[in-house]
């Protein structure tokens, strides 16, 4: 039974009819406006680009009706494990629009950018002290880039101590981003087994630690949502080795106010300001993901750095170039300021007290989930989990229903799926992160959902198998678009 | 605290089916020594109204292109952006949505993406757009480590009409591979065609120019591919795609990849991010591509839908494999840049660039008259310039800021070569009343 | 019930291998594309390539995954499968037949000799692939 909902099926290019138009552009003011006349022939275009041609109404009509075949965070739950999904503050937005801060060109005179330039200094700072670390480096434009930066920072620690080492060792719970990272800043992997509950596995941890071994990288908490109690040992194993220790910082919700990793023992960390945060997810982006130092690591930092001091600008704020073994630059500017701008005004809203809160609200609602679920679904470790739980649907695999499969269901049911199959060492895992920002109320609603999907396993899977029914779409054919991938409109012959 | 919605009863309540008595209990897995012993030493939260005053004095400080005439370029650019963007991409189903995973429920990003990556496939000419790269420095390195792998020789000809940021991401980039970076100089503002042919070799990947240059002058695409192709390198252009509605795509004149940045296309410039890396190349190119890549398919009904596709490139399957270790697409800006577009549309974008290449000209025109100021290069250029000014151009811009004039980016940290030198940007933004009371104030600056 | 075809010679990476003369045809097992899902795309090297014994030569992918392809033997490619780039699915369907991948000019055919035999290789299999 398919609950037929009619799908608007357009895209923008099949809206278009030749002559209407949405711009509004003044006559030219200037003499000598052809530019046949200004430009030599080979550099214009022969012909148009095949772009829309359409009025301001269809414009707001298509995309109003393209974001109501969204879920989103402003309607719906949105429990996605490590991806902290929490509310976007709206007061965010209107900062970030304050013509002072979205009109400003990044090579306006620095004496005319204080503001900027504090704000980014004192973010800095904030995230210095909630991370323990000594500073921090706002350039990155997402998690990935962060640990790209974190990743050179450390080979080029090692290089100017006049060591080459080849190695960074990862768990094999870690996330994609760490082993791709780690590749492309030049150094081989080598993955470590995990315990089954995602701890660290000390044996295989001390076998492999060695002075070819420049890093080693892991979540804190670990991606199985715990936290790994033995990190101060860890952190101590690494350092007598010389090997320098990066805490990917996905799961920071869990810890706000509650432990540091610069207290662990960690030499790097990288925080995702879209995550922690509240920095909207915008479908994919933009993010911004600063890395933060202990000191030892401060010559490399990204250029430039903003600083703060008796030689800049008359006691203001500066960006500072002079920096001779920094590792470079990761994009062409100096961070995602509009990201940078929201973070700030959150922090700002939230103080120490409201942070702290965050984090002791992200892990009851996660372990409330877990204690509501644990019945019907497997845990994937034991005791009570910080700010997400993974769970394993072993037991609805073995009646033909699979993750991907209660997550579909779920799309019926009004919630966005958890994330699923990720830890890779999770069997059918579906990992769950609610975050503060939800109420009991939701909570119970979508474990109520859960056990539900759980009993039709048993008693009605095919509504399972058919799910999702009420959908813009139903489930798509991913086989068919990697085989013969079509990537663009092209108007029908 | 108004984003927590459970309160203290019903934390109460919530702990008692955990079988815990407080939140303490679930942390037990934090050994003591650990926990951090103080409350963290941060400013106290601030009410709604005391933090919004804090933030606009803060915005106060900056001079916005709203409060004077915004001459400045190298990479971020004062275009116009038209009022429905803003209220589209505010769009909560939008902006609080998550990469497309589930791609029942984002049909309207994944929809939106699809289109994004055919507008800038249009506008480069090239046969695939990606769904987008962080910014165009970063888009550029990408393109250089893609190059790499599908040549396999492991060094680059970079123009040194390539914009130096952009530059030193890529020295960034190709650190970790130990690619090595060589570079073409110019002759009068244009990559010297005899200079780049002896630097090319078989161990060369790719050319790498940018169109129009850093300096604003119009390189010879085509010219350059074929010396290029003649090697065995590819050609990688970087270029503005707002510029593109009007000017030779790079696609046309024999580029493999094109890289660039899109903030002009509707991003506010926002001290310089987030912006919109953009990523094309040839059909024969799209398994190599990093980024992610939205397709079209059909349902179980035979319904058109559209899905993220060819992931097996991406980090998380294929980790340290993966074509990148890139996580996200700048899907926000990506959807401003498609608002953008199809509210431009085939005549509008094109008329951008008319407006914004004859005020430039104008401009080039006005400011040469006062005496000692000249173009620094004879070659053609679009929406932006180099100029030659009598006296030192940090001083001059000091100037004109009392007038309320931005009067471009000095290029003396860019290379010492150019110390005397000014690039000026005018879009189609720029008045002829601001242009003139430019010069007007340019001139009484370096009498 | 494994397919494993009893006149080939299999790899513990789940490649079969099949001598012609002085040539071997090889590609991925019946249990090696089940496990994979929808072929979408297989990398080759072109003809004329060297490949070596256990070193991988290409890349299979589904949709959700991806798997390096190791040579059974060593030798230089003669022919590649020319259908694979339009028809992937070929390896789902046929993996012995219409999905074979390349054959080998081998420069060594002792190695043969050390490939798993089918019953060998239907063991492994039996055992959950490992």
């Amino acid at each position: 039974m398919h609950a037929a909902k009619p799908a608007y099926d357009k895209l923008i290019f099949e809206l278009s009819a030749p002559g209407r138009f949405a711009y509004s552009l003044p006559d030219s003011d200037v003499p000598d406006s052809d530019p046949a006349a200004l430009l030599p022939k080979e550099h214009l275009r022969a012909s148009a680009a095949e772009l829309p041609e359409v009025s301001e109404v269809d414009v707001i009509r298509h995309y109003s009706r393209l974001s109501q075949m969204n879920y989103g965070v402003d309607t719906h739950f949105y429990p996605l494990g490590s991806c902290t999904m929490k509310y976007n503050p709206k007061i965010n937005e209107d900062m970030a629009r304050l013509a002072g801060f979205a009109r400003l060109h990044p090579m306006a005179p620095e004496a005319a950018s204080q503001g900027a330039l504090q704000l980014m200094h004192e973010l800095a700072r904030d995230l210095a002290e909630i991370s323990g670390m000594d500073e921090v480096s706002l350039q990155p434009a997402a998690g990935a880039q962060g640990e790209l930066a974190g990743v050179l920072m450390i080979r080029a620690y090692h290089l100017a101590r006049g060591e080459r080492r080849h190695k960074v060792l990862i768990p094999d719970s870690a996330h994609g981003t760490n082993p791709a990272s780690t590749a492309l800043a030049g150094f081989s992997v080598v993955e470590l087994k995990s315990e089954a509950n995602g701890d660290v596995d000390l044996v295989d941890l001390e076998r492999h630690l060695d002075e070819d071994v420049a890093a080693f990288m892991i979540t804190q908490p670990n991606t199985l949502g715990l936290f790994e109690s033995r990190i101060h040992q860890i952190t101590e194993m690494c350092h007598a080795k010389g090997v320098q220790v990066y805490m990917d910082g996905a799961n920071f919700n869990a810890i706000l106010g509650i432990t540091r990793p610069g207290d662990l023992g960690f030499d790097v960390c990288h925080f995702n300001l879209h995550k922690t945060f509240t920095t909207p997810h915008g479908g994919g982006g933009p993010g911004s993901g600063p890395v933060g130092i202990k000191a030892h690591l401060a010559p490399f930092l990204p250029t430039p750095v903003v600083v703060k001091g008796p030689d800049s600008n008359a006691g203001g704020y500066a960006l500072d170039w002079n920096r001779p073994q920094s590792i470079g630059k990761l994009q062409a500017f100096w961070g995602n300021f509009g990201m940078l701008v929201r973070a700030y005004t959150y922090i700002r809203t939230m103080g120490p007290d409201g942070l702290r809160s965050v984090s002791e609200n992200a892990v009851l609602n996660a372990n409330y989930i877990l204690k509501r679920l644990e019945g019907d679904y497997d845990r994937s470790a034991p005791g009570p989990c910080m700010h997400e739980c993974v769970l394993s649907a072993r037991r609805q695999k073995k009646l033909g229903v699979t993750a991907m499969d209660i997550a579909k269901r779920l799309l019926d049911l009004g919630f966005y799926a958890p994330s699923t199959y990720f830890p890779l060492i999770v069997e059918e895992a579906l990992m769950i992160e609610p975050t503060e920002t939800e109420s009991k109320e939701t909570l119970d609603q979508f474990c109520d959902a859960m056990i539900q999907i759980a009993r039709e396993t048993e008693s009605s899977p095919q509504v399972i198998h058919d799910a999702p029914l009420t959908t813009p779409v139903r489930r798509l054919d991913q086989t068919l678009a990697a085989r013969q991938p079509v990537l663009r409109w092209r108007p029908s012959p | 605290m108004r984003y927590i919605s459970n309160t203290p009863a019903q934390q109460k309540e919530m702990l008692a089916t955990i079988g815990a008595s407080s939140i303490e209990d679930l942390l037990v897995r934090i050994p003591p020594k650990a926990r951090l012993s103080r409350p963290l030493n941060l400013p106290r939260a601030m009410a709604e109204t005391d933090l919004v005053r804090h933030l606009q004095r803060l915005a106060g400080l900056n001079a916005a292109a709203d409060d004077y005439a915004c001459f400045l370029g190298a990479g971020s650019y004062d275009h116009a952006i038209p009022s429905p963007i803003n209220h589209l991409i505010s769009r909560g189903e939008f902006f609080t949505a998550y990469t497309p995973y589930q791609p029942e429920a984002s049909q309207g990003t994944l929809r939106s993406i699809f289109e994004y990556q055919t507008m800038m496939a249009e506008l480069t000419g090239m046969d695939v757009a990606n769904a987008s790269i962080y910014d165009g420095a970063s888009s550029l390195a990408e393109a250089a480590l893609m190059a790499h792998a599908v040549t396999g020789r492991d060094s680059l000809v970079i123009s040194r009409g390539v914009n130096p940021l952009y530059r030193q991401v890529v020295e960034t980039y190709v650190e970790g591979p130990g690619l090595k970076l060589k570079s073409a100089p110019l002759g009068d503002g244009l990559t010297d065609v005899d200079a780049l042919r002896k630097a090319l070799s078989k161990h060369v990947a790719a050319v790498v120019i940018q169109y129009p240059n850093f300096f604003g002058c119009l390189e010879d695409v085509r010219g350059i591919a074929d010396i290029a192709h003649e090697a065995g390198a590819l050609l990688v252009v970087v270029a503005d795609p707002i510029n593109l509605g009007l000017l030779t795509p790079p696609g046309a004149s024999g580029a493999d990849i094109v890289v660039g940045e899109g903030q002009g296309l509707g991003v506010p410039m926002s001290f310089g991010g987030p912006n919109l890396g953009v990523f094309a190349a040839k059909q024969e190119l799209v398994r190599r591509m990093p980024g992610r890549l939205v397709g079209a398919t059909v349902d179980v009904d035979g319904q058109r839908g559209f899905v993220l596709t060819l992931q097996t490139r991406e980090q998380h399957i294929r980790r340290e494999k993966a074509t990148s270790n890139i996580c996200t697409n700048v899907a926000l800006c990506a959807l401003m840049a498609t608002i953008y577009v199809s509210i431009l549309g085939k005549r509008g974008l094109r008329k951008v660039g008319e407006l914004a290449t004859s005020k430039a000209h104008y401009a080039a025109r006005e400011l040469g008259k006062i005496p000692g100021v000249r173009l620094r290069f004879s070659a053609p250029f679009f929406k932006e310039f180099t100029l030659q000014l009598p006296k030192s151009p940090e001083r001059v811009i000091k100037r004109l800021m009392k007038d309320r004039v931005l009067a471009g980016v000095p290029l003396k940290g860019f290379d010492r070569a150019y110390k005397d030198c000014l690039l000026v940007a005018v879009t189609e933004k720029r008045t002829k009343e601001e242009i003139d009371a430019y010069a007007a104030a340019l001139a009484t600056a370096v009498a | 019930m494994a397919n494993v075809p009893a006149g080939l010679k299999y790899t513990r990476e789940h490649e079969w291998a099949k001598v012609e003369g002085d040539r071997a045809r090889i590609g991925i097992t019946a249990f090696a594309q089940e496990q994979l899902g929808d072929v979408v795309f297989v990398e080759l090297p072109k003809v004329g390539a060297r490949v070596t014994a256990m070193k991988t030569f290409g890349v299979v992918e589904s949709v959700k995954a991806v798997s390096d392809l190791f040579a059974p033997v060593s030798g230089e490619v003669v022919e590649a499968n020319a259908d694979l780039p339009k028809s992937p699915e070929l390896v789902n369907t046929d993996p012995y037949g219409k999905g074979w991948m390349l054959v080998i000019r081998m420069s060594n055919p002792k190695e043969m000799d050390g490939l798993m035999s089918a019953a060998d290789y239907e063991k492994l299999v039996a055992d959950g692939g490992h």
